[in-house]
């Protein structure tokens, strides 16, 4: 069973489990590589994405794309993010082409709990942050 | 950081085409073939190092020995020549000149072996340094890479579903509005459960006699004249 696999029935077991706890929707995309799209309830409209490289497991949520960006302040923009990353538990900005994210990077030993956790705490600051930076998007 | 800084030009130039490679796969496997040859000759180079340093060890023993051998027929000369054996002195003597010149060629050895081995070491360490280096190069690539070609998964993904990529403002607003829809939900549910809660309470207090009954004619009667009394 390939690493992303076992991450899904992890992930499902422990909603099953107790299903107030992690009330994760997990759905396979197809592609190169292997990515798990994983849906919180009530936070539908911005999905964690979950892969699985040599190394590290990545979940990474989409934040906004460059032409989001109220004219001209990506600099201050920028400032913020930079300044908002380490106050941030666990995760980190980045950016993949002109798409915005906001990522969280674990050992490839994690446990499922661990990874439950920080697919729960990316989450939240996926929106804690998209609130804080709202005054500089269109 | 030459393969990652070519990769990061490329994302640089522009916009990818769906489904093209950010990473030539064949750029890849020429750079896992230079780790591998950096880690051959490092352990080729560790195998050297050992031989040379036992070799060293070998030398270094040598001179001791023959040193000793020296000072030991040094010792048998005086007592020749303190017996006036001249002709025995004369072959202890020469005995003393084959080990000195051995000696000569072990310390020279020794030293030589010394050099190597030192030289041998420092060259380890620069193997790996880069190859440790060329490590992590490969992972920064490897994760962008796969991150490239998420994104591409997710990007057909996306496509192919036919949901409207919201922005992140309207995400938001979407979220925060459903959180608000609960939050007014929740209050009103508790406000319905106090309520009901409160009039079945109150009705039992009634019932048990311990919260009084309305008000009856009586009772109004009797506390009027109370008052009246207390004037």
């Amino acid at each position: 069973m390939t690493e992303i696999n076992k991450i899904a029935n992890g992930l499902s077991d422990l909603h099953s489990n107790d299903n107030i706890a992690y009330p994760f929707e997990i759905q396979p995309i197809p592609g190169e590589v292997d990515i798990l799209k994983i849906t919180i309830e009530d936070m539908e409209e911005l999905p964690v994405y979950v892969s699985v490289s040599d190394n590290q497991i990545l979940c990474i949520s989409y934040l906004f794309k460059e032409d989001e960006i109220c004219n001209n302040d990506g600099s201050s923009l920028h400032d913020i993010m930079l300044k908002m990353n380490i106050p941030m538990p666990l995760s980190s900005f980045s950016k993949i082409n002109d798409q915005y994210v906001i990522f969280g990077a674990l050992s490839i030993n994690s446990s499922i709990n661990d990874i439950a956790h920080e697919i729960e705490i990316l989450s939240e600051n996926t929106l804690e942050a998209i609130e804080t930076l709202k005054d500089y998007l269109k | 950081m030459g393969l990652l800084n070519k990769m990061l030009t490329a994302i640089r130039g522009g916009a990818r085409e769906v489904g093209e490679n950010i990473v030539d796969a064949n750029g890849i496997r020429i750079f896992e073939q230079e780790i591998n040859d950096a880690e051959t000759e490092l352990e080729k180079g560790k195998r050297d190092l050992t031989s040379v340093v036992a070799k060293e060890m070998e030398a270094k023993r040598n001179v001791a020995n023959l040193t000793d051998e020296i000072v030991k027929h040094e010792k048998y000369a005086k007592d020749a020549l303190d017996q006036k054996n001249e002709e025995l002195a004369l072959e202890v003597a020469q005995k003393i000149a084959e080990l000195t010149s051995q000696l000569g060629i072990q310390v020279k050895a020794e030293e030589s072996f010394k050099n190597h081995a030192a030289k041998l070491k420092d060259l380890i360490k620069k193997t790996q340094k880069s190859l440790a280096s060329m490590k992590r190069e490969l992972v920064m690539v490897k994760t962008t890479d796969s991150v490239q070609k998420a994104t591409t998964a997710i990007t057909s993904n996306y496509a192919s579903s036919n949901s409207k990529l919201l922005s992140a403002k309207e995400s938001l607003d979407r979220i925060q509005k459903r959180q608000q829809d609960l939050d007014d939900r929740l209050v009103a549910g508790g406000e319905l459960y106090d309520e009901f809660e409160g009039k079945d309470l109150e009705a039992k207090l009634k019932d048990a006699g311990i919260v009084e009954n309305d008000n009856s004619a009586q009772d109004i009667l009797e506390r009027l004249r109370s008052n009246k009394t207390g004037e």
